[in-house]
């Protein structure tokens, strides 16, 4: 009984602290004031664009592209390559994307990494070997800094996982340069491009510090394929993605396997539930 | 199981059939859940990728070895002096207690470099030897200090405690100076 | 716990006897989770979850142990130990994703037989022990779930560490220093990590320990059922196994297709992108949420804006921080109360009119509410709405059911179980049925009987 009361109590005196002390003044101020107004904001696109037809590894049922992957990643040695790192890949996973071991050894030799000379200590620059990582193009932060306008280019190996709807929007940031739209320019002076930045309608706060890079033939494409911005950017992002989780489609195919497994299961427990119920009425 | 008591006799058959079957798809179930568990203690992808390690002998005088790192173990690899190569000749190789002749220690083809793993048989300490001023033991080539096993410049087992010669991992040249072991 | 009709261990050849004598785990397995256990016979899904609890548990403990064998605590290494994990060690990707989203589906059970407990008040005596350990189980879930978020040390495993942490620096004069001393810094660090990692892995084992005693306490009075009336006589109940064993596997083969399709097709689902970004300790992420499983006590420390002043003199008795703190340990607190708080006699919730319409039409649209509140912005309406919600919740609890409790017309009850599922009573001499008898109603008990008889008047 006195734990009911002391209750009662209680609870009666919590909700009235919340609601005179917290809600009332909120509400006193929403009623008077109305809904705070949103301070200006650019109606940048919250919804990324999708290739057509979308990517090959998308859906349950997706596979790698290796042609797309691997000229994902020459636009990535090309063109990101010089400011932005791909530190948790290694050179040896290209093998994943269909190059042989002995066109990985190749291709990482094509790459300086760190080293330290075997006879005096000192720090140099020598071929990468497949056991090697990406190379961070900068030394550190600082550096990554100071070249770069004071913003750092973030390391790509998990791009595409670390945004939100990362793979549309890794896809929709190369193409959204842009200009912004001049009536909301003419409204608040917030939305003029400062010097040194670049609008971009996918990028969160609109300005991003990395100017456009895939313009149209910046690379050109070993298979012949036209490297439009379209095509480099679903290019790129298709090797971005693979680069952010190598197992993707071994996931998949695994899911599949699994869940085929536990269906069967499932319906034979299912029945074997029913057998051993089959005597005992449950319902009315 | 007091639920079986009534039914025919068919009914029970038919029970059992359908009780196994479930019992047994969850045992394969379970059991194939181990594998994760189990093979996620095998070598990682890379460890595995640094399995091979390049050694480059272009400077290495008769007489000289190398310490390099294989599979996270030591490896030796050391150019034969003529004199050496003189001296395990001499010796009748079917008296040893792990018989090898200096072909099967060095492979076809190569005339003086001799690779072995800086690990000895017995119970794996790293033998003393291959560098400048360390004991080689009695037979001038190598000495595990552990538990005294001593080898010759082959490095095939004299004395001591170790059962069969140094390991010659598998390598190839790459080209005429480089050599991948592994 | 021991009904007369319950089957009886018995050891089928020599060495089951020798043990039998020696160390009776066969017998303690056949009388906890076997044939040697009568349960009632009219349990519904709801409460299989109590056994998925305890296979999710165990689930968590082997996905946890395998991962600590790759991983390493120290702030330099930990995030791309996690990328090693994904990477480098053989099915590191399936490890890592089934014990994260494991936890997930640790809470979702969880939340189902807490929410199952609540609806059929299986709280009430005597079972109040069984609550008040499952209520300890749920308090050392969320602290080890918490700690675990913070190993990758992404983004949201940083900023929840502080965010946490800061809720202790609330607490009068020994708040700051208590703050520090719990992080080992003035800001999470590599010490803040490596206690994380050392409690990560110590408290399962103590959750492990705390349902035993949570078992054990349930085999005292036996299960509970949806009728709320307690087992009267042998054929109320059916043993253990087959009959549960054989409800609760398939139904677990159930929850785990669900549980494979969110591990294998949409790992990513339930977490949050930032947490692929390395900890940066000068930078905070845009919106700082938990893990989803904790956003309605999120919402209740988020729900309290105002300081608690004395009017018009401008003097702050307690500051909203605080009041936000207690609200949040309150919010959970108060189920240690609840055996105490409802008093009446009718333990299932079909049976109780009113109890029902609060329960569907109060309790439920709030926790609705707050969990998803807990993940909104921290802008109107959702402060508001928070509040609301946050008050409903704890009038619901504290004042609403001990006032129903006293003031409300059960329906009848039926005489046994054995009616409530054949209609009719079996057992010979025994009675025909509740429904054909509408005097058999149920009135409730005086108010402070505890005599613990909650059986319906004859």
């Amino acid at each position: 009984m006195t734990i009911r009361l002391g209750g009662i109590i209680l609870g009666l005196g919590l909700t009235a602290v919340l609601l005179l002390w917290s809600l009332a003044p909120g509400l006193f101020t929403l009623t008077s004031e109305g809904f705070p107004e949103k301070p200006d904001y650019y109606a940048f696109q919250e919804e990324n664009i999708a290739p057509e037809g979308g990517f090959a590894f998308d859906g349950p049922l997706g596979t790698w592209d290796y042609a797309q992957l691997q000229r994902g990643y020459q636009v990535y040695k090309e063109v990101c390559s010089a400011c932005h790192s791909l530190k948790y890949v290694a050179f040896r996973n290209l093998e994943q994307i269909g190059y042989t071991e002995d066109e990985v050894r190749a291709e990482a030799a094509t790459w300086m990494v760190p080293g330290i000379d075997e006879k005096d200590g000192s720090v140099i620059e020598r071929p990468g070997l497949p056991t090697d990582q990406f190379p961070s193009p900068y030394a550190n932060d600082i550096e990554a800094r100071a070249f770069n306008n004071n913003a750092i280019p973030p390391d790509l190996s998990l791009i595409t996982k670390a945004r939100k709807d990362g793979v549309h929007y890794v896809y929709s940031l190369m193409q959204g340069y842009n200009e912004p739209d001049p009536e909301d320019v003419a409204k608040s002076p917030n939305f003029e491009t400062p010097p040194g930045l670049y609008f971009n309608e996918y990028f969160y706060n609109i300005n991003i510090a990395m100017p456009p890079q895939l313009l149209d033939g910046i690379v050109s494409y070993s298979d012949g394929t036209e490297a439009t911005t379209e095509q480099m950017s679903a290019d790129v992002t298709a090797f971005l993605t693979w680069a952010g989780e190598p197992s993707l489609i071994k996931r998949k195919q695994t899911g599949w396997f699994v869940i085929g497994f536990l269906l069967f299961a499932t319906i034979l427990g299912f029945l074997s539930y029913k057998t051993v119920w089959a005597t005992k009425k449950k319902k009315i | 199981m007091a639920s079986t008591a009534e039914g025919t006799e068919e009914g029970v058959r038919r029970r059992d059939w359908i009780h196994i079957a479930a019992v047994s798809t969850a045992g394969v179930g379970g059991a194939s859940v181990l594998f994760p568990l189990i093979s996620q203690m095998a070598p990682t992808a890379d460890v595995l990728a640094a399995s091979t390690t390049d050694v480059d002998v272009s400077s290495l005088e008769p007489g000289q070895s190398i310490k390099a790192v294989f599979r996270e173990q030591p490896l030796f690899v050391k150019r034969l002096t003529p004199e050496e190569i003189e001296e395990v000749n001499a010796i009748d190789a079917g008296g040893l207690r792990d018989p090898q002749t200096l072909e099967d220690r060095l492979g076809v083809g190569n005339e003086d470099i001799l690779i072995n793993l800086g690990v000895c048989t017995h119970l794996g300490c790293v033998p003393l030897g291959a560098a400048e001023g360390e004991n080689k033991g009695e037979f001038d080539g190598y000495f595990c200090p552990c538990h005294g096993s001593h080898y010759d410049a082959l490095g095939r087992i004299r004395k001591g405690p170790a059962p069969t010669n140094l390991e010659v991992p598998e390598f190839s040249f790459t080209t005429e100076t480089t050599i991948r072991v592994g | 716990m021991s009904f007369a009709w319950a089957n009886q261990y018995e050891p089928k050849n020599d060495f089951t006897k020798w043990l039998d004598e020696k160390l009776p785990v066969p017998r303690l397995v056949y009388n906890a989770v076997g044939a040697g256990y009568p349960v009632p016979r009219n349990l519904n899904y709801m409460w299989n979850f109590g056994v998925l609890a305890g296979f999710f548990l165990v689930f968590q403990i082997i996905t946890g142990v395998v991962l600590a064998m790759h991983y390493a605590a120290n702030t330099e290494v930990a995030f791309g130990q996690i990328e090693h994990i994904m990477r480098n060690v053989n099915y590191g990707w399936l490890l890592k994703y089934a014990h994260a989203n494991g936890a997930s589906f640790f809470f979702v059970v969880i939340y189902m037989h807490i929410f199952r407990g609540l609806y059929y008040s299986s709280y009430k005596a005597p079972r109040e022990m069984i609550w008040l350990l499952g209520v300890v189980i749920f308090l050392l879930m969320m602290a080890t779930a918490f700690m675990g978020y913070v190993l990758p040390w992404g983004q949201m495993s940083f900023w929840g560490a502080k965010v946490i942490t800061g809720l202790f620096g609330a607490i009068p004069f020994i708040g700051e220093p208590l703050q520090i001393w719990l992080v080992g810094g003035y800001a999470p660090n590599d010490s803040t990590l490596n206690r994380f990692f050392s409690l990560h892995f110590l408290m399962p084992f103590i959750i492990a320990g705390t349902v035993i005693l949570h078992i054990w306490a349930l085999h005292i009075p036996g299960s509970s059922n949806p009728t709320g009336v307690e087992v009267k006589q042998e054929s109320d109940t059916v043993p253990f196994h087959p009959y549960y064993t054989a409800k609760d596997g398939w139904f677990l083969g159930l929850i785990l297709i669900f549980f494979s399709a969110i591990v294998f097709f949409a790992p990513n689902a339930l977490g949050h992108a930032e947490n692929w970004i390395e900890a940066n300790p000068l930078s905070t992420p845009a919106l700082i949420v938990p893990e989803w499983y904790f956003y309605p006590f999120y919402a209740i420390l988020r729900a309290f804006t105002g300081d608690l002043t004395i009017p018009f003199t401008g003097i702050v008795l307690i500051e909203a921080k605080l009041l936000g703190v207690i609200a949040m340990f309150g919010s959970i607190l108060v189920w240690f109360f609840l055996p105490w708080l409802d008093k009446s006699p009718v333990r299932s919730g079909s049976y109780r009119p009113l109890f029902k319409k609060f329960f569907w039409f109060g309790l439920v649209p709030c926790m609705a509410g707050l969990f998803y509140l807990g993940g909104a912005k921290a802008e109107e309406p959702y402060i508001v709405l928070s509040q609301i919600f946050t008050a409903y919740y704890f009038l619901h609890f504290l004042v609403i059911l001990p006032i129903i409790s006293q003031i409300e017309v059960p329906k009848p009850l039926p005489f046994s179980i054995t009616q409530a599922v054949l209609g009719s009573d079996d057992t010979p001499g025994g009675k025909s049925g509740g429904g054909d008898n509408p005097g058999e109603v149920v009135k409730p008990l005086p108010g402070g009987d505890t005599d613990g008889s909650l059986q319906p008047a004859e």
